[in-house]
């Protein structure tokens, strides 16, 4: 509920009504105190919106704030919503919609990446072309046997999802990602 | 100021600091240090509940009856979890409501503790913001907090959670900021509106040929002064006025231009001007679905104006073409100054012709009931407590279902903050804490409680706390020996199948009341009703005045679900075949 993430002002700003599903890319600056992820994800669970990645870390330790990345989907009235549901959270300092900020600026998207550990074991030819992909993905090997890799990998949800596709019929095993990390296109900040 | 002290002492403090001159409570192992301050202290009166909620709802009365924040003192485990109604009922409603809660020690926070719960964790959606506060020094800076939380922007809930072992540590204790507003962090409602959008508004406003002001909560909370520039802009304008149930009295009910409340148990012409109107100005109010109907049919031609202090509530449900955030008091100064300084020039024969058109509709005369000699129409009662009550300074709570919507039709309101009811939660049960609340802050009133039969038992244990404190509240049951409005509910949409809705083996009212040590009155005649009503007045204690009313009545207009506003039941068409077929199978599953 802060006066800077109010719309610009506009009369009549709502054009057009589309019930179109869309993904967007919400970034918070919330004050790093206990329960502030709770009345996060608490607000998405109570109202029913959907959270499709969720990252969340201590980025300006002096001032005891943390950025916390979500990507939902909803119509765009449910993404206005959205938005402005957790700015009414008293300890969020500012949300911007990382994807409207893009769009705004004829981007395609803000600039997200994530980061997967991907484990493969295998031997012979399996193992040969695992390496093979890894390095043409510019996977890093970070830990290895005679019968396994763990890849670290780091690219656009995309690309991960398309690493792990191709991993496993070669002996994929596990994988853990952390969710996407996203910033703004461009010297501004938030 | 700084000092050391205790926390308990701390609490006792920072509320007198805040102004506090009421709290409402209940006493439990991890609060005893602050209840040992109490009772060493003056100027801070505590009010023992029988229940904490009670203490809940009392101070939402206390808080809706005079504008200032209501607080609640109550212990860990089962106090805390009292609580979560009436703080929920706030949440919905927006009331200003600061609750403490005591914990248990720290070091045993998360062990299962006799009395412990995860206070936070439970009452975090139903309040505004919640802190558990672990280190004593951090105690008063949240104290202070809380309550412009509490009171400012969209005002709402809030609980400050101390554990045992806080409250007897000692720390350092600091007033309040002097303005809040200017240092807080994070947390920064905007109150001015923007001038561009409320210039566009005005100019909307003048074109408008068929316009209506829908009014709600938010003007009553944004203060008198709000409601002082609601009526000149009604007076200015000459628009036709409408209101949510908890804005009831913002404007005054016998002034020209009122249609009566909006909504499911709204008045005929109210709905209509809504449904038929060119532009909407939502003052305070959120689209909620008891106002709106079917949402794909509400007001389908017309431009809207959205005044909201709370960003989440424009675009919630109904897509408005103009939004203001802002406060209303603030937002309705700017736009009267503004409507005056520009040289308005309205389409006067739109506007005549429009009235003309509303007057149609009001000699529809939707609040129409059949008088009977016998026995005693709800809706009588109510118009006969208003005759007898309106030149008094007078507070009406209610509790939920037909009872209340019948006091919101029948009972006149000229002033805001005398209306206390459950609109957003709709808590049976209200009603008794509320009145108390009231009676107070409000010692010189009548505080009447329009209730009916089965809400009333549901906190029927404060009539001990009323006459404790020799608070005189009334309480005026509309005995109908039905849950009546989930009755009305089965007969339109469960074939009449009355499950669980009578109420066998009422108590007897009269001994109910002796019994507490209050006076119990019983009326069953028409004829009989305006003596007992002046009796129930006169006596100086509390009262449980069993009024007994036609049983089968049935509360009309009404909008059924998945209807739209121009598809209301009104009373002369609500035959039995009319109300079976009332609600279509989608409409069903609505509530």
């Amino acid at each position: 509920m802060n006066a800077q993430n109010v719309d610009a002002p506009s009369a009549y700003f709502l054009a057009e009504v589309s019930n179109e599903v869309e993904t967007h890319t919400l970034s918070l600056l919330v004050d790093n105190e206990p329960g502030v992820l709770a009345r996060v994800i608490g607000l998405f669970s109570g109202r029913g919106y959907n959270i499709d990645s969720l990252t969340v870390s201590e980025t300006e330790h002096e001032k005891h704030l943390s950025r916390i990345t979500i990507v939902t989907t909803g119509t765009p009235m449910i993404i206005q919503q959205i938005r402005h549901q957790l700015d009414r959270l008293v300890p969020v300092h500012r949300v911007t919609d990382l994807t409207v900020r893009a769009l705004r600026a004829n981007q395609d998207k803000p600039l997200e990446r994530e980061l997967a550990l991907v484990k493969v074991a295998g031997t012979g030819e399996k193992r040969l072309e695992a390496l093979r992909l890894g390095d043409a993905f510019r996977a890093t090997v970070i830990d290895a046997t005679t019968e396994h890799f763990v890849f670290e990998i780091t690219g656009r949800t995309s690309k991960i999802e398309q690493f792990i596709a191709i991993m496993k019929p070669l002996g994929l095993v596990e994988v853990s990602r952390t969710g996407v990390a996203a910033v703004q296109r461009g010297p501004e900040g938030l | 100021m700084t000092r050391e002290m205790t926390g308990a002492e701390m609490v006792i403090q920072a509320l007198k600091d805040q102004g506090v001159d009421t709290i409402f409570g209940y006493p439990g192992g991890a609060v005893l240090p602050i209840y040992d301050e109490i009772i060493q202290q003056e100027g801070l009166e505590h009010i023992l509940v029988r229940h904490e909620q009670g203490a809940g709802h009392a101070a939402e009365g206390y808080a809706r009856s005079t504008g200032k924040p209501g607080v609640a003192l109550v212990t860990s485990g089962p106090g805390a979890t009292n609580m979560v109604t009436a703080l929920t009922d706030a949440m919905l409603d927006s009331i200003p409501l600061v609750c403490i809660s005591g914990q248990v020690p720290t070091h045993l926070i998360g062990n299962d503790a006799f009395q412990e719960c995860d206070t936070v964790g439970i009452t975090r959606p139903c309040t505004k913001h919640n802190w558990l506060v672990r280190d004593v020094d951090d105690l008063a800076r949240v104290l202070h907090e809380a309550f412009y939380v509490a009171t400012s922007g969209r005002p709402g809930p809030v609980v400050v959670d101390i554990p045992k072992d806080v409250q007897f540590a000692t720390g350092t204790y600091q007033g309040p900021t002097p303005n809040p507003a200017a240092v807080h962090k994070s947390y920064r409602p905007q109150v001015k509106g923007d001038a561009v959008s409320i210039r566009a508004a005005v100019e909307l406003m003048a074109a408008a040929r068929k316009p209506v002001l829908y009014t709600g909560g938010g003007v009553v909370n944004s203060g008198p002064q709000a409601c002082q520039l609601l009526r000149e802009l009604v007076s200015l304008t000459g628009f036709p006025i409408t209101s949510t149930l908890m804005g009831l009295g913002a404007y005054p009910a016998s002034g020209e231009n009122w249609l009566g409340m909006l909504g499911m148990h709204g008045t005929y012409e109210a709905n209509m001007t809504m449904h038929d109107c060119d532009v909407m100005v939502c003052i305070g109010a959120r689209f909620d679905d008891r106002i709106t109907g079917r949402t794909d049919a509400f007001s389908p031609n017309s431009r809207k104006i959205h005044i909201d202090i709370d960003p989440s509530s424009i675009n919630k449900t109904v897509n408005v073409d103009l939004p203001i955030i802002g406060d209303v008091g603030h937002v309705l100064e700017d736009m009267v100054r503004i409507w005056r300084a520009s040289a308005v020039k309205r389409d006067e024969t739109a506007l005549k012709d429009w009235w003309t058109q509303i007057d149609g509709w009001r000699a529809r005369n939707s609040l129409a009931y059949k008088p009977n000699s016998d026995v005693i129409m709800p809706q009588y009662a109510i118009q006969r407590l208003y005759e007898l009550t309106r030149h008094r300074k007078t507070f009406i709570s209610t509790e939920v279902g037909q009872h209340q919507m019948w006091a919101a039709q029948f009972y006149g309101f000229e002033e805001p903050n005398h209306w206390l009811t459950s609109g957003g939660l709709g808590t049976m049960g209200y009603g008794l804490p509320a009145a108390i609340g009231a009676q107070v802050a409000h010692r010189d009133a009548l505080c009447v409680d329009i209730a009916g039969d089965a809400s009333i038992l549901m906190n029927i244990q404060e009539m001990s706390t009323a006459v404790q404190f020799g608070l005189p509240v009334k309480v005026f049951i509309l005995n109908n020996q039905y849950m009546g409005m989930v009755r009305q509910w089965q007969q339109l949409l469960h074939g009449n199948r009355l499950s669980h809705s009578y109420t066998d083996s009422l108590p007897d009212f009269v001994k109910l009341a002796e019994a507490y040590g209050g006076v119990g009155f019983r009326v069953e005649k028409p004829g009989d009703l305006d003596g007992a009503i002046e009796e129930m007045i006169a006596v100086d204690k509390p009262v449980l005045m069993d009024c007994r009313v036609a049983n089968l009545t049935n509360c009309f207009p009404m909008i059924p679900s998945g209807k739209a506003h121009n598809e209301m039941l009104l009373p002369d068409e609500a035959n039995d075949e009319a109300v079976a077929n009332a609600i279509s199978a989608e409409g069903k599953s609505l509530v």
